[in-house]
């Protein structure tokens, strides 16, 4: 075994495609493990404690390509580094498409091309996305931070700017938006139709809209703000930003709030921005038990989809829906049968859910708080913070009931989001399915652009494995219009043994009911 | 907030980082536009909110600046000897090319090239003899940058050469180059060979005497227009000047065989112009030095007026910081060598003839230069996405040098180094390679990316009059 490396100078490249290249390089034969990364502090740091690091890559700078690769003989190394220089020589400055394009090397280059541009959409690394954010701003452009790491103090000051400018800023670490029909970041092909969305959860509007497209109604804006803007510092500046833009937009009808539980002081401000609106609100603030005058406050995402569709549909949000009374009775029988499968196995008591969307972690969690009869405070662990539950204190090991985000920070550094690499992913689905604990695994699937272009033949094979073990139940968020296909992937996860849902709000719902019947029995 | 109209506006996106998005956007049709980002060069954060504070400031700077450097009007006027007219010039003073260099950090061609030089002007009788003497202290040494000259690769400028003058007609100043020596075993490529010094004294004997007159009854000749001519018949006038070369030949021909002592010898120079397709770097370089040289002294700009290479640094000079030069380590050029040299025998970037990239032309115009674009990686479309990219770092467009192939689209000029940090887009020059050793003369061509070390401290030092001046 050897370890080689080069640098290669200037050679800039965004993560996603070096992430992509060394998967390639990955599946090479004789190569046991390969790093392409840009050669910041960071990432030597991480060549470092994954033992890729080498001295000749220590003096690379951010914008120098750094290359190390494990393989089985320097041979194959210097193959494959070379190999890799080769596709960088033939990759940059590709034109095809009219050569004035291809040279774009800044915003005001772009400009020059596109002088009308309305919106940049910024996903550069979070140290140059303030920056990149300001300089959007003064030239007139709405701006959509797609990157995180920018300081909440940077966050302010765009959000002020932009404010008095008339201008949006979506971010930071904003994962998704809509406007004008067009998805952006990871979002959805939703209908267009009178619901207005203001979300400060990324995955949380990915649901809402999809349901409500599923339920043939549609989406006139869907406005993302980053999961900071509710807290106290930024003081929702764009969320309440949000609801007059889409008070004020005569194709918005119903407007459908989506975030955690935001500062009392936001709070307010949204109270009244929601009161000056003069259209209908519904709200899903996951977990808060505050309610907003004339606001229709929904427990669940799915329950929030719903309201706003049947309001959009002219019904009343708050009569009984029948649809979802139906699927009650059919749960119980389902839940039924997964007891039975699981009789014997006296052992297997605990909840296991791997989630890839954050905000779905956050709404079992608080689906499991409000069923506290079933999980007593000190048997639920997660490696997100929700009162009054434990945080993993090791977020690989699970311990009793244990929900885990796998979009967060101790999974994603040097990897991809769990949305687009499932491997990661998968080897815990096995892990948790072959530990005698395991009463049940729940899972999410999100499909839509920017995620991976075919999830089940990733995650379909692994289900099908963890389903000798333990019931799987998993939701599929998304529409027919992905991509991906919804009817399809959900056809494919029920073949491989999984119970599939159209919501988290049901598949928490069937996971909830399953272990307190487990619980019943013993 | 109240949004004014994206709502009822077309989207129309700039997409900044992940490609992936780029490719989202392109199937959902909406109409976007990707941008090819890269890091910015690592500055202080004081100097960053300097200069983020400073923007108007230094743009007005910088227009003031390119309007002098667009404003120029390089008109060759005459010849004569360095000693007699090159500022400051001593009979123990070598010129040399790029920023400040003692004996002891000279890279190899140029202390063959000042070798050769002392040998030609008598002070040593042999190359050993020569490199004791520079080593002695008794001979001084100073950037050609520093005397309104420019010379090219080595640069060496001693006081019997002959030199152009060009006068820039609209502010008055002159600016000197030598004469070019031609291809193969040559001065400025660090040879000094008793066959190099030989041809300078011919040089010195017959050609100058006989360009001298014959310029003498042309009367200025406008190397503006010359150039501009060039651009459209191929030339970038750095690393191809066979077009410029041509129309230099046709204005000055006719003028030789007028005033040449006698046939024989009036058809020796011609031929030596004839077959020398380098012959008009050296105007080139000193009509970029002339339009360039009144371009400073701008409080606030950060237009770049001088970008050179001692083959050991590379060095720049800001409009706004006063004389200082800023240096990093001159970096090997990408080239393609000559049968037999490989980049193992390259010696770093060299020369003063990154002027006429910092004037406009070289790398800046090679997108009306297909024909070198075998230096660039092999295709048209790069050459046209170089100088493309040069238009993100530069504060004008020449109104005289037009490109062809985008339309007559004026040159990129006048670079900005806060936009070369701000965007990390790197000045690109196309470039002759010497060996690094001395004696042995040029093994290639190429091209480079300037390096972000001068740059750097560039915008450092100018953040810091900034903050001065306040």
């Amino acid at each position: 075994m050897i370890i080689k490396g080069s640098v290669k100078k200037g050679a800039y490249s965004d993560s996603v495609s070096l992430m992509a290249a060394a998967k390639r390089v990955c599946a090479m034969p004789g190569v046991l493990d390969a790093a392409l990364v840009m050669g910041t502090r960071e990432n030597k740091s991480i060549l470092q404690s994954s033992g890729m690091m080498l001295p000749v890559l220590e003096g690379a700078s951010d914008a120098d390509l750094v290359v190390s690769i494990k393989a089985e003989s320097a041979a194959v190394a210097d193959a494959v580094i070379r190999d890799i220089e080769k596709h960088l020589k033939d990759s940059p400055a590709k034109p095809g498409s009219g050569s004035a394009r291809s040279s774009v090397r800044s915003l005001d280059g772009a400009l020059k091309v596109m002088p009308d541009a309305n919106l940049a959409l910024i996903s550069v690394a979070g140290r140059y996305a303030g920056a990149e954010a300001r300089s959007a701003l003064e030239r007139g452009l709405n701006v959509m931070i797609f990157s995180d790491n920018v300081t909440v103090e940077e966050e302010i000051v765009l959000k002020q700017e932009a404010a008095s400018k008339g201008l949006f800023v979506m971010g930071p670490d904003c994962g998704t938006a809509l406007i004008n029909g067009v998805p952006l970041g990871f979002a959805n092909a939703v209908r267009r139709g009178p619901i207005g969305i203001v979300a400060a959860s990324g995955t949380g509007l990915q649901e809402v809209s999809c349901i409500c497209s599923n339920l043939g109604q549609g989406i006139s804006q869907a406005i993302g703000t980053g999961g900071r803007d509710v807290k106290k510092e930024v003081g929702g500046i764009m969320f309440v930003g949000g609801i007059r833009a889409l008070a004020a937009d005569p194709d918005t009808r119903v407007l459908l709030l989506v975030s955690k539980p935001p500062h009392k002081d936001v709070l307010q401000k949204i109270s009244l921005a929601v009161k000056e609106a003069k259209k209908p609100v519904v709200s899903v603030f996951l977990g808060s038990k505050e309610v907003m005058p004339g606001v229709f406050a929904a427990r669940t995402l799915e329950e929030a989809a719903h309201a706003a569709a049947a309001i959009a549909s002219g019904t009343n949000a708050a009569a009984p829906n029948a649809a979802l009374v139906a699927r009650m009775k059919t749960d119980k029988d389902l839940v039924k049968k997964l007891a039975l499968a699981l009789d014997g196995k006296k052992n297997r008591r605990f909840l296991r859910a791997l989630y890839s969307g954050g905000t779905f972690a956050s709404e079992a969690l608080v689906m499991m708080r409000d069923a506290a009869d079933v999980f007593a405070p000190g048997s639920v662990h997660a490696n997100i913070a929700l009162e009054p539950f434990n945080k993993l204190e090791d977020s690989w090991k699970s311990r009793e009931h244990t929900v885990i985000d796998l979009g967060e920070d101790e999974f994603t550094v040097g990897r991809p989001h769990p949305m687009i690499d499932y491997t990661l992913r998968n080897r815990k689905i096995i892990e948790e399915a072959a530990s005698p604990e395991t009463a049940l695994l729940l899972l999410d699937v999100v499909l839509g652009y920017g995620s991976h272009p075919d999830p089940s033949s990733e995650i379909a094979p692994v289900i099908r494995e963890a389903c000798r073990s333990v019931p799987v139940i998993c939701a599929v968020t998304g529409t027919d219009a992905d991509p991906q296909g919804r009817a399809r992937t959900i056809m494919e996860l029920r073949a491989a043994g999984a119970v599939v849902t159209e919501s988290n709000a049901h598949a928490c719902s069937l996971a909830i009911e399953l272990i307190r019947t487990i619980e019943n029995v013993q | 907030m109240s949004n004014k109209g994206l709502f009822s506006e077309k989207l129309k996106i700039v997409n900044i980082g992940l490609r992936s998005f780029k490719e989202t956007l392109d199937v959902s049709g909406a109409e976007s536009i990707h941008v090819e980002w890269k890091p910015p060069v690592g500055i202080t954060a004081d100097a960053a909110k300097i200069l983020a504070g400073s923007r108007v400031r230094i743009e007005e700077a910088n227009l003031k600046a390119a309007a002098i450097i667009n404003g120029g009007s390089p008109k060759l006027v005459g010849m004569g000897s360095a000693i007699d007219v090159v500022p400051g010039m001593q009979k123990n003073l070598i010129l040399h090319a790029g920023p400040p260099v003692s004996w002891e950090r000279m890279c190899g061609p140029m202390r063959g090239a000042v070798m050769g030089a002392l040998v030609y002007e008598g002070f040593a009788k042999t190359p050993e003899d020569a490199g004791s003497l520079a080593a002695s202290g008794k001979i001084r040494f100073e950037p050609c940058h520093e005397h309104q000259a420019v010379g090219p690769m080595a640069g060496i400028i001693s006081a019997s050469m002959p030199v152009f003058i060009v006068r820039n007609e609209t502010h008055g100043n002159l600016s000197f180059c030598t004469q070019n020596e031609g291809l193969g075993k040559v001065l400025r490529y660090g040879a000094y060979a008793p066959e190099v010094i030989e041809h300078l004294r011919w040089m010195e004997k017959t050609l100058y005497p006989v360009l001298k007159n014959a310029l003498v009854s042309t009367g200025p000749l406008d190397l503006k227009a010359l150039i501009a001519q060039a651009l459209h018949m191929g030339d970038e006038v750095h690393n191809r000047n066979r077009a410029a070369t041509s129309l230099f030949y046709r204005a000055i021909a006719p003028h030789i065989v007028r005033t040449a002592p006698d046939t024989g010898t009036a058809v020796r120079v011609l031929d030596f112009i004839n077959g020398n397709d380098h012959f008009f770097l050296n105007l080139s370089m000193a009509a970029s030095k002339a339009v360039l040289d009144p371009a400073s002294g701008i409080e606030s700009s950060s237009v770049v007026t001088v970008m050179a290479r001692n083959g050991t640094d590379f060095g720049i000079k800001l409009s706004g910081t006063g004389g200082e030069w800023f240096t990093g380590e001159a970096p090997v050029p990408d080239a393609l060598f000559f049968a037999g040299f490989t980049r193992e025998d390259a010696n770093p970037d060299i020369g003063d003839s990154a002027i006429t990239e910092t004037g406009g032309l070289g790398g800046f115009a090679i997108a009306a230069s297909p024909a070198i674009v075998k230096f660039v990686g092999g295709r048209a479309e790069d050459a046209i996405s170089y100088t493309m990219q040069m238009y993100e770092i530069t504060a004008s467009e020449s109104p005289a040098y037009q490109i062809p192939g985008l339309d007559f689209r004026g040159t990129p000029t006048g670079i900005d180094a806060v936009k070369v940090v701000q965007k990390g887009v790197m000045p690109f020059i196309d470039t002759g390679v010497a060996h690094k050793k001395p004696g042995v003369g040029q093994v290639g061509a190429g091209v480079l990316s300037a390096p972000e070390e001068p740059f750097r401290k560039a915008v450092e030092g100018l953040a810091a009059r900034l903050a001065g001046n306040k």
